[in-house]
């Protein structure tokens, strides 16, 4: 048994891929989502909200103060300032667009006429101004967290406004005790009662509507993207996971070039009319050729049995599919020819497309990720192609809109296929 | 005529190897080689492995870029367009599509040296009857015998009936009856005009096919010229005996060395200037009471040749 051990363990560190399998990935992976989940204390990712206080009142100042003051949140009032210009204020309808864009998944608008009656107990005037939340549900998470904080900072920003409310409210509904205003005062708690135990009633609940009359501040929220999608995040997992397996795929049909570089065919190709760069570019075509045709497959099966609408978006779907099949097409090609041998390239890939894949969010939004970890995905392929695809699936963004998500995946490919063809250069003549 | 001369206008011949070396490193592969090959001729190379044979034959093809001299095919640069429209190469190595038919196989090489259309389909027909697989064209090439895949592997390297052929050891790991029918293919090649270097280990089979032969070894052509001249050169008209004997070696092998002979494992081998001096052998090795088993006189061959030559055996 002894010798049996030991012929595997001679194995296995003779076998540097099945190492690596072994041991790199998995600590690689570890780091990974260490960094993502346990890296810091607070596990909740900060929400990007865009506030336009339309009242300028002292309530709505001290509102957006306590929001600004707020960890989980990182609140925008301006909008980017291109060069030369300076900063603009959000108005309701840019902060609108931003969400519609995908700049932002949550927008506070807060009405004139706010700070006149900030807060209130028990049921709301329905004609008192409410704060407008606009959100975005391919994000389910930051409008849930929004509510509750928009709640929280009410409690701790507008103090004096609650005191003097609750004062009028018990003058209002006590004043003096008789049997009548006993009466009444049970009745304002009765409803009370009702409204806190209406589930409907909890602000930020539900996919948009009336909201907040059982709470102090009362809100309006509203689904502005996606609010005619069924199923919010399938388009996203269209994407996620079509371009994970793309880079799979890709690496290994890529990889045929390394079996006829141990079989002696490259050889004997390239001993005919055919060049190492047609070579390469014919292999690159076909890599292309097949991500295009299983990144199709998938959307028409996402469209057949999950009504991701791609009839109504194919040319932003075909722009995207090429651009992404041309860069993991390139991709597959500079491992291939950067790795020496077919088990090198299994254990390689592995390694970097899950690493991709996981930083990039193809298996999980990169909004739920730390700001650091968001950026660091921006260095990959999937950040990209996901973001092109959600432009085209969710935002209903033209082709035109593609541009930045194009002009990256484009610019990889290419940078990826001149770093293939200057590795390949060991299989010309020596 | 020099080299460079015979390289010149259009009556070059097929193949000019001038002055070639080649160096991986500290190795020495190919050392100053100078070749050629005339027309309609079958060139043999003949070493041991790692002699430099197939160095030799991918500096031709051009996967190989010599440190030093020039190779001219049909009087073009070896790495000019031409030359690799005029060249047909046959790797030693199954240089074939395994998941591939052998029609398709035939059809993608065919592509590969610029053959498209009817005469692609001619080709791949041409290809298929001169491996004997006419039967087998939609088999795949993983399901074929070893001397199946060889036979496609010659006719992959020869579609676009190159004027000149170079096969690096086309016979490696094949039955015999395989061997006999891929010698036979080479002899319908040649009926047709081709011209070809043949590299082996195999003396047999350069003895069979070759109107000339090279010998090969360390890098270094040390000896070409047609069998006949190779023997006549290094043993002119001498004999070889061969004898076996009964009992020790120890005694027998210096009684070997003593009459100017060469151990070989278990025989002792003489070169005799005439077959006469045999009784003088007999008489001494009964003399010394060595029992003799078995004595063979046999006219050189090219291994003797080659051992002659090398102080090694082609196999060592």
């Amino acid at each position: 048994m002894l010798a049996i051990i030991r012929t595997s363990l001679l194995s296995l560190r003779r076998d540097r891929p099945a190492l690596a399998l072994s041991f790199l990935v998995p600590i690689a992976f570890f780091t990974i989502f260490a960094v993502i989940f346990g890296g810091r204390k607070d596990t909740t990712p900060r929400i990007n909200v865009i506030v336009v206080d339309e009242d300028q009142s002292q309530a709505s100042q001290a509102l957006l103060k306590g929001l600004a003051a707020e960890g989980s949140l990182r609140v925008k009032m301006h909008s980017d300032a291109k060069k030369g210009e300076q900063l603009a204020d959000y108005t309701a309808a840019t902060a609108e667009a931003a969400v519609k864009d995908g700049d932002v998944s949550t927008a506070l608008i807060v009405p004139k006429g706010f700070g006149a009656d900030p807060v209130s107990f028990g049921p709301a005037d329905p004609s008192r101004p409410k704060i407008q939340m606009l959100s975005d549900s391919s994000d389910p998470i930051a409008p849930q967290m929004l509510a509750g904080l928009l709640q929280k900072t009410a409690f701790t920003s507008l103090a004096p406004s609650m005191a003097e409310k609750g004062w009028d409210s018990l003058e209002a509904s006590a004043g003096g005790f008789t049997p009548e205003q006993r009466s009444r005062v049970q009745q304002s708690l009765e409803a009370m009662r009702k409204h806190q135990n209406d589930p409907n009633a909890q602000a930020g609940s539900g996919r948009g509507g009336q909201s907040g009359g059982g709470m102090m501040i009362a809100v309006d929220s509203r689904t502005i993207t996606g609010e005619t999608k069924d199923k919010p995040i399938l388009s996203f997992y269209a994407a996620a996971v079509g371009v994970m397996f793309l880079l799979f795929t890709s690496t290994g049909a890529a990889g045929a070039l390394l079996e006829e570089a141990e079989s002696g065919t490259l050889d004997r190709v390239l001993s005919t009319r055919i060049t190492m760069t047609r070579l390469l570019t014919g292999k690159l075509t076909y890599n292309l050729l097949l991500a295009f045709t299983q990144l199709t497959l998938m959307f028409v099966w996402a469209w057949l049995v999950f009504q991701v609408d791609l009839p109504h978006h194919l040319a932003g779907f075909v722009v995207m599919g090429l651009s992404t099949a041309f860069a993991v097409a390139s991709f597959g090609m500079m491992l291939a020819s950067f790795c020496h041998t077919r088990a090198q390239l299994a254990s390689v890939s592995t390694l970097l497309v899950l690493m991709m894949s996981s930083i990039g969010g193809s298996m999980f939004p990169r909004y739920l990720m730390p700001a650091g970890m968001q950026k660091a995905g921006l260095f990959t392929i999937n950040a990209w192609a996901i973001d092109g695809f959600q432009k085209v699936f969710w935002y209903d963004q033209p082709v035109t809109e593609l541009w930045p998500q194009v002009g990256v995946l484009l610019a990889i490919g290419v940078v990826l296929f001149v770093v293939a063809r200057r590795f390949a250069r060991r299989w010309e003549a020596v | 005529m020099s080299l460079s001369e015979a390289t010149a206008g259009n009556g070059a011949l097929p193949l000019v190897v001038d002055s070639v070396e080649k160096r991986f490193g500290d190795l020495v592969a190919v050392a100053g080689v100078s070749l050629e090959l005339r027309v309609g001729e079958c060139l043999g190379l003949l070493g041991p492995n790692g002699a430099g044979k197939s160095t030799l034959i991918r500096s031709i093809v051009g996967r190989v870029k010599p440190d030093a001299g020039t190779i001219a095919v049909l009087g073009t640069p070896a790495e000019s367009a031409a030359a690799r429209e005029a060249l047909g190469w046959v790797p030693q190595e199954l240089a074939i599509y395994p998941r591939l038919s052998c029609r398709e196989n035939l059809q993608a090489f065919g592509r590969y040296h610029g053959i498209t259309g009817a005469k692609l389909e001619d080709a791949v027909v041409w290809g298929l009857k001169w491996a004997s697989l006419e039967d087998r064209g939609n088999e795949l090439v993983r399901n074929l015998s070893g001397g199946m895949k060889r036979r496609l592997n010659m006719a992959a390297g020869l579609l676009h009936h190159p004027k000149v052929v170079l096969m690096d050891e086309p016979t490696v790991g094949v039955d015999p009856q395989s061997r006999n029918h891929i010698f036979d293919m080479i002899g319908e090649l040649r009926q047709e005009g081709a011209a070809l270097v043949y590299t082996t280990h195999h003396m047999e089979e350069a003895e069979r096919l070759c109107d000339r032969i090279a010998i090969i070894d360390h890098g270094k052509v040390i000896a070409q010229g047609s069998k006949e001249e190779l023997i006549k050169s290094t043993f002119g008209d001498r004999t070889q005996a061969l004898a076996r004997f009964a009992g020790g070696t120890e005694k027998v092998t210096a009684w070997v060395a003593g009459q100017g002979g060469r151990w070989l494992d278990l025989e002792a081998e003489f070169t005799l200037e005439h077959p006469s001096e045999i009784a003088k052998l007999l008489e001494s090795a009964t003399e010394e009471g060595l029992a003799l088993e078995d004595l063979a006189l046999h006219r050189p061959n090219l291994e003797s040749v080659f051992l002659n030559l090398t102080g090694r055996e082609l196999r060592d």
